[in-house]
């Protein structure tokens, strides 16, 4: 059924995705510490991840409402076509998204909670 | 183009229609969103090898549209045109060079099917972070377009012999 060229195929994808998501986990490993949304490529606000609150985005396109919880966020609830955007689990790492493709929003995580604290506290 | 070749794309479509809406009503559910199995594109690979290129793509592209408008929408066939395109064109590619079988040329398809709809979603978006479902979508394009592949490959034998 497979030849021997379609094996070569195989191995050159799996070689990018392996190379892709190394370089997706180096980025992704820290925890962040403010998410960003952008809606329409446009800032729409900062929110800090260490505060339990409920962000509701209403523009013309239609709404998504936003929970952040423990330091993580999640999509309680949206009028999108697809609800993929509440498909997601929650994000909390730097870098980590979640994406409303109708709505052309995204949730980004940014920042680094470790990089906050004191390098050294001196007495 | 012949009276027969029209009923058999129409068929061809037809079908190709009702795998999407079956589709649609199965929640396929891989753990990232808009990770799908794909199921029309039995009929676009198998279309590839039995028909001339012209009618293939007529096929992908009525279907895409017709099926975007009846159970989606508008932004769902940009996607679903971007991808569905990408990876018609680089399976008659690769077809015409005999490289790949049957199998090898439908699992192509399927990665640079989400190839061509990730590139649309950073492009609507205007984010480049989601560039980072790349591994797992790449990886869910070479499962499910090797299935499908390996399905047609089954499949094709007897619809030749049924002289379809």
């Amino acid at each position: 059924m497979f030849c021997k060229r379609d094996l070569i195929v195989v191995i050159a994808v799996a070689i990018v995705i392996a190379v892709s998501a190394i370089a997706a986990a180096f980025y992704q490993k820290n925890e962040g510490d403010t998410l960003r949304i952008t809606i329409d490529g446009e800032l729409y606000g900062e929110y800090s991840l260490a505060d339990n609150q409920t962000v509701t985005m209403t523009e013309k396109l239609g709404y998504n409402r936003l929970v952040i919880e423990n330091g993580t966020a999640y999509m309680a609830d949206a009028d999108c076509a697809d609800k993929y955007c509440m498909a997601y689990k929650p994000i909390s790492k730097s870098g980590e998204t979640i994406i409303c493709l109708p709505h052309k929003l995204v949730v980004e995580v940014c920042g680094d909670r470790d990089s906050q604290l004191p390098d050294v506290i001196v007495p | 183009m012949t009276t027969k070749s029209v009923a058999r794309c129409g068929l061809l479509t037809a079908l190709a229609m009702i795998f999407g809406y079956v589709e649609a009503l199965i929640p396929f559910y891989f753990g990232i969103p808009g990770v799908k199995l794909g199921l029309p594109n039995i009929i676009t690979v198998f279309a590839l090898y039995t028909l001339p290129v012209y009618q293939v793509f007529a096929i992908q592209v009525m279907r895409i549209v017709l099926v975007s408008f009846l159970f989606g929408n508008l932004s769902m066939m940009l996607y679903s045109l971007a991808g569905g395109l990408l990876s018609l064109v680089v399976m008659v590619l690769l077809k015409k060079k005999k490289w790949l079988s049957i199998a090898g040329v439908s699992l192509a398809g399927g990665v640079s099917h989400n190839i061509g709809q990730l590139a649309v979603a950073v492009l609507v978006v205007q984010n480049l972070k989601i560039a980072f479902y790349l591994p797992a979508l790449l990886a869910s394009g070479l499962v499910t377009g090797g299935l499908i592949g390996m399905l047609v490959h089954k499949v094709k034998p007897l619809l030749d012999r049924s002289k379809f």
